[in-house]
């Protein structure tokens, strides 16, 4: 008997904590994002909790969850309790918002296709560039190995094999089979493909692989700082794609939880001057570049950017299934008998 | 000689309970493995029989499926051979550090499957403290077939070890020195005397290293390079469904892989059997 009492105590005490707990407890709200977000929004949370209880007086807490987008993606759409999705490819938002936890007009609800920042693809390559890497077709030359990751598995990936998809398309006059032919020798030069942009990162500048690594923007200034200005140099092609990763509420779930305020107002003030600064010091490029730093922008190469939406790619509704679907072009180059 | 009695259920066994274990052993074995199974196949059958054999036969899955099974098997089978001599070395010998090394064999148990990974890679690229040595000889290991075999070999090499070690330590003495003295020299005693007896326990053993080896992930993608048709795993072609949110075809790659491996730990115990019958050990 004295176990069950005891037993019963625990219980009885554990329920008044929750309770108590639910009455005074902080709002915490978790923001799902992808992999090379997480010195930005540790940046980010800060201001916004700071700036949140000087308003409302109320004390927030944003948990963090990174990995790759897709399976971001899909934690989310099997039950994780995002408050706010914050993803590397707008085609991962609209599968959340197929199963209807965001509401389809989702991208429309803030400013600039609801992405606060751009970000763009670059070459990373060895100090001294000793294979002299200037642009994408130095990429397809025989003898040199480029290191990307599997654009299935990761998001940045689809951007890489995108922007060389946009130069090729450009240089060869929009002749779908010459693109075709010139991402298949791209390809050709990559001896692994890893799962994620960190793997890549790691495989070229850990294990020496590879002569040139398409990476992130702001990965390829953060590599540069943690691991050395002198081990790599960052080459900036003539033209890349205008990478517009997306960020959205998840309705479902802050209506569940009663945290839509906060959330929404966590991802208006991406918006806002203060953290607009904050992404340009990241290396991210802001929507508002008024707003940021002008030491932190001069950074920022000049380059031509083609956005997805431009009609050669019609939007990610298009351009996923086109190249990256099951069999598609992407799937095409390592067909053994392949076509072109 | 329990199995001689037949049927089990009509007579009462003299140990009680056997309602209560047998109800709980179904409950266990139901909700740890029977329903998440079942959930995997009946996801891949809503593809439909013809579609399942579509996704199951493609060139790329076969190609995943083969390198998967081959290398695993590869690795178990070094695995049975040198799990079974480390063993007979822990067993047998009494030398310094014995305890030490004993140790050591679970650490591939203990070390996260991605932290090996990792640390294989780093040894095995071509600027690593091994790669180095091997890459002048044009032996590539990371970022091959080769890479993803040593990587298996090492995830399996416990359950071998583990597994002949206890049948080699109960081994009764009596018995290699009943073959000395009928006249059979050390090769044969070991041959046709402690093998036999040993085998059921190297074939658990290993059929445990395969079915590890088959679902490892973690491990082998650091090291794998995978590429598709050439150093690309079935587990990481059922990811790649899954991040095209194709949730069918993963299943159905996943079950595929299920019913390989079902087939050959069948077979395993099969040769069991016939072994155990052979020999009239129960």
């Amino acid at each position: 008997m004295k176990l069950r009492n005891t037993l019963a105590a625990a219980a009885a005490l554990s329920i008044a904590t929750l309770a108590a707990g639910a009455v005074f407890a902080d709002t915490t709200l978790l923001n799902v994002s992808y992999d090379p977000t997480r010195e930005l929004y540790k940046a980010v949370n800060e201001a916004f909790a700071k700036d949140w209880q000087a308003k409302t007086g109320e004390k927030v807490t944003i948990e963090q969850s990174h990995g790759g987008s897709g399976k971001q993606a899909r934690a989310v759409i099997d039950g994780l309790q995002a408050d706010v999705v914050t993803l590397a490819l707008q085609g991962d938002i609209d599968q959340i918002a197929k199963t209807g936890k965001i509401k389809a007009d989702w991208q429309k609800r803030l400013g600039n296709n609801s992405s606060p920042y751009t970000s763009t693809i670059v070459f990373l390559v060895r100090k001294g560039n000793p294979k002299s890497i200037k642009d994408w077709d130095d990429l397809t030359k025989d003898g040199v190995e480029v290191i990307t990751p599997n654009p299935k598995t990761s998001g940045g990936a689809r951007w890489n094999y995108l922007a060389a998809w946009a130069f090729a398309d450009q240089k060869y006059g929009h002749d779908e089979d010459k693109d075709r032919h010139f991402i298949k020798k791209l390809y050709a030069n990559v001896p692994v493909l890893d799962t994620g942009a960190r793997g890549s990162t790691t495989t070229f500048a850990q294990r020496g692989i590879g002569d040139v690594l398409l990476a992130w923007e702001n990965e390829a200034f953060l590599a540069l700082d943690e691991l050395g200005a002198d081990k790599f140099d960052i080459v900036v092609p003539s033209l890349s794609i205008k990478a517009e990763p997306p960020v959205a509420v998840v309705d479902e779930v802050v209506d569940a939880k009663g945290t839509r305020k906060v959330a929404e107002a966590y991802l208006n003030f991406l918006y806002t001057p203060e953290a607009q600064k904050l992404i340009a010091h990241n290396y991210y490029r802001p929507s508002d570049p008024k707003a940021a730093d002008p030491k932190d922008l001069a950074r920022f190469p000049d380059v031509k950017l083609v956005s997805i939406d431009d009609p050669l790619f019609g939007g990610w509704a298009k351009a996923q299934p086109k190249h990256f679907a099951d069999g598609g072009i992407f799937d095409q180059i390592y067909q053994p008998k392949s076509t072109n | 000689m329990a199995a001689s009695y037949g049927l089990g259920f009509k007579r009462p066994s003299a140990i009680p309970g056997f309602g209560l274990a047998l109800g709980f052993t179904l409950t266990y074995l139901s909700l740890i493995v029977l329903i998440p199974l079942s959930a995997l196949v009946l996801k891949s059958a809503t593809l439909g029989l013809a579609g399942f054999w579509e996704v199951v036969t493609g060139a790329r899955t076969l190609a995943a499926l083969r390198l998967s099974f081959l290398t695993s098997l590869f690795a178990a089978t070094v695995n049975a051979v040198f799990g079974t001599i480390i063993a007979w070395a822990l067993v047998r010998y009494r030398f310094p550090g014995r305890r030490l090394l004993d140790a050591f064999v679970d650490l591939p148990f203990a070390l996260p499957t991605a932290v090996a990974g990792i640390a294989l890679t780093a040894l095995y690229a071509p600027n690593g403290w091994i790669g180095q040595w091997l890459a002048p000889l044009g032996i590539k290991v990371a970022y091959t077939p080769t890479g993803i075999a040593v990587a298996l070999i090492f995830i399996g090499l416990p359950f071998v070890v583990r597994t002949v070690q206890p049948v080699l330590e109960e081994f009764d003495r009596e018995l290699e020195e009943a073959s000395a003295t009928l006249g059979a020299n050390r090769r044969q005693t070991v041959f046709r005397v402690m093998l036999p007896t040993l085998l059921p326990a190297i074939l658990t053993g290993f059929a445990l290293a395969l079915a590890r080896a088959v679902g490892e992930y973690g491990s082998v993608i650091f090291i794998a390079g995978n590429m598709p048709f050439i150093s690309e795993i079935a587990p990481l072609l059922i990811i790649i469904r899954l991040e095209e949110f194709s949730y069918p075809q993963a299943a159905a790659i996943g079950t595929a892989m299920l019913m390989i491996s079902f087939g050959i730990l069948f077979f395993v115990h099969l040769v069991q059997a016939w072994q155990r019958r052979r020999f009239g050990h129960d």
